[in-house]
């Protein structure tokens, strides 16, 4: 166990030194939530604070899934990603490793983030623990995510352009813009399918000290099971590609 | 002498074409066993399958001892695999190529840095230990290549196609490094799908061919095998379409044009030179060239395999 969690470990910081500085990978986590957010503000300077919660979320759902989908794609094409397979470590050392890596690229891209926040929107901060526990879970959640998409797709296109098929429909129906409950009951029956509704709900409360509809600690309960479907899966998905390559 | 590697019955299916059919075979300890095919014959998928990279299909291997499909990551922390594409990380440097694959393979963390720097002196890169994989030349990333999959001292070693893409001077230097490396005690499992490589390199050598084992043998026994048919190649001053009717000279058991001249296997020598002298002086031909030819490495794995060398290049 030890042993795997250390490969997991060395994996995810190969990853940081090999891809952190990849241009789309930094556009991805930090410009594009900010600039979609500032479109937002504009629109609506007065209800500021109200898109805090979504920005943070978006910054690390964006920012995790391409670190994670960009690593994985880059060393299938070039084919350096077999060398952890041919490793002696499990798939689930490999899928944990490979995730750690969106993770740790999260908590950076929010270290950039919160503080910008902060700045420009002025929310108050009611519960600092349980916002570094938000971005922690989004982090591996959304990271999770973009590894098992990388692991079942075919063409790095293919990817992209799931992951944007998923990303960008969950980012306007999980509260980051509108509130859950100005959804329609149909809607509203989706959003509770979207991982980022959860956590768009739990920064809600750590930073404005209410939420839309989900308390914090089923919240928390529903990512931490999203996190662990994720890493099983991403595992499988390794497994699988080696029965089936 | 102990069994490095032990295999039966392996096979790989993807849908209905089945890349590895059934082989079995085993590599003793301290050789280099040659693996040699054309492409597509199912090298590199016994490779991939060996080396825990993908599931048989069917079958069972044991390598040094650990069960292929139980005791997979035994089986990975004790042995190297150089695939046929140089495929380190281009954005890493040398040395830090070398220090990842230290880490992923359990070098105790002490070794480390001494393990790498001793790798790249013994590879000739330590000047180059910052510079980026991707800035490296063909030579250098297959070097770097081998020193990762040496990092932690395997026993066996697995090399799929060492010397593709590579020069003649690159070549060179590969063969000494393999032939150090056995004289070292590793045992060295070699896929290649160049006749000459094989046959200058390995102790044996497996003939695959269409995911079938066709011959096993020692380079030698090999070519003692083939021997049997010593063959004849000769010129005339007119060549054309000459093939049909020399072969159907008595002695004569093969024919193939190559080039300006005709290469001919035959089973009795002195007769089938008796044949050919009668054959050219009736037909009022001057022979330009004749060589009698003990088979060489790519002649015996014609005659054995029937497959042509031309489809080995």
């Amino acid at each position: 166990m030890r042993d795997e969690l250390t490969k997991a470990w060395f994996i995810a910081l190969k990853d940081l030194r090999a891809y952190y500085f990849k241009p789309p990978t930094i556009s991805w986590g930090i410009l594009f939530p900010f600039v979609f957010a500032l479109a937002f503000l504009l629109r609506n300077p007065q209800g500021a604070h109200e898109l805090a919660p979504g920005l943070i979320a978006m910054s690390l759902i964006f920012g995790t899934t391409s670190m994670s989908t960009a690593s994985i794609m880059f060393e299938r094409r070039i084919g350096s990603f077999e060398r952890v397979i041919l490793a002696p470590v499990t798939m689930w050392g490999v899928a944990l490793g490979k995730i750690l890596g969106g993770v740790v690229f999260g908590l950076l891209v929010s270290s950039v983030m919160v503080p910008l926040v902060f700045l420009f929107f002025r929310p108050t901060l009611v519960n600092p623990a349980l916002l570094v526990l938000a971005v922690l879970l989004s982090s591996f959640l959304f990271s999770g995510f973009g590894c098992f998409l990388s692991l079942i797709v075919r063409q790095e296109f293919d990817a992209m352009t799931l992951a944007n098929a998923v990303r960008l429909p969950m980012i306007f129906l999980s509260g980051v813009f509108l509130p859950l409950t100005a959804l329609p009951l149909g809607l509203k029956v989706v959003a509770f399918w979207f991982p980022l509704t959860y956590e768009v709900e739990l920064l809600r409360y750590a930073l404005l000290g209410s939420v839309d509809l989900i308390p914090p600690l089923p919240a928390v309960g529903a990512m931490l099971a999203g996190c662990a479907l994720l890493l099983w899966a991403s595992q499988r998905a390794l497994e699988r590609r080696r029965r089936n390559p | 002498m102990n069994q490095a590697i032990e295999v039966h019955g392996l096979t790989r299916s993807y849908g209905d074409l089945v890349a590895v059919d059934h082989i079995h075979f085993s590599v003793k300890e301290g050789e280099i066993f040659g693996f040699l095919g054309p492409n597509g014959a199912g090298k590199t998928t016994t490779v991939r399958m060996l080396s825990g990279l993908i599931t048989p299909t069917e079958g069972k291997a044991s390598l040094l001892g650990f069960d292929l499909e139980t005791q997979t990551k035994e089986v990975k922390a004790h042995i190297g695999v150089v695939q046929d594409v140089s495929n380190l990380y281009p954005d890493l440097t040398c040395y830090y190529n070398l220090i990842f694959s230290a880490q992923i393979y359990g070098v105790p963390r002490r070794d480390w840095e001494a393990r790498a720097l001793e790798l790249l002196e013994r590879f000739g890169l330590l000047e180059k230990k910052e510079r980026k994989f991707l800035t490296l030349s063909r030579g250098m990333k297959r070097k770097l290549t081998i020193a990762c999959a040496l990092i932690h001292n395997p026993p066996l070693l697995f090399l799929d196609e060492p010397t593709l893409g590579l020069d003649v001077r690159a070549k060179r230097m590969m063969h000494r490094l393999i032939e150090e490396l056995n004289h070292e005690g590793v045992t060295i499992f070699l896929t290649t799908h160049q006749i000459a490589e094989a046959g200058k390199l390995c102790d044996r050598i497996a003939i695959i061919n269409r995911g079938k084992i066709l011959v096993l043998d020692t380079v030698k026994g090999i070519r003692s095998k083939a021997s049997a048919e010593p063959s004849i190649r000769i010129s005339f001053h007119r060549n054309e379409g000459l093939a049909p009717e020399l072969l159907a000279l008595p002695s004569v058991d093969r024919v193939r044009a190559q080039g300006d001249h005709y290469h001919l296997s035959v089973r009795d020598l002195p007769l089938a030179l008796t044949e050919i002298t009668r054959f050219a002086e009736g037909k009022g031909l001057l022979i330009g060239s004749l060589h009698t030819e003990e088979p060489s490495s790519e002649e015996a794995f014609v005659q054995l395999t029937g497959i042509e060398a031309e489809k080995m290049r």
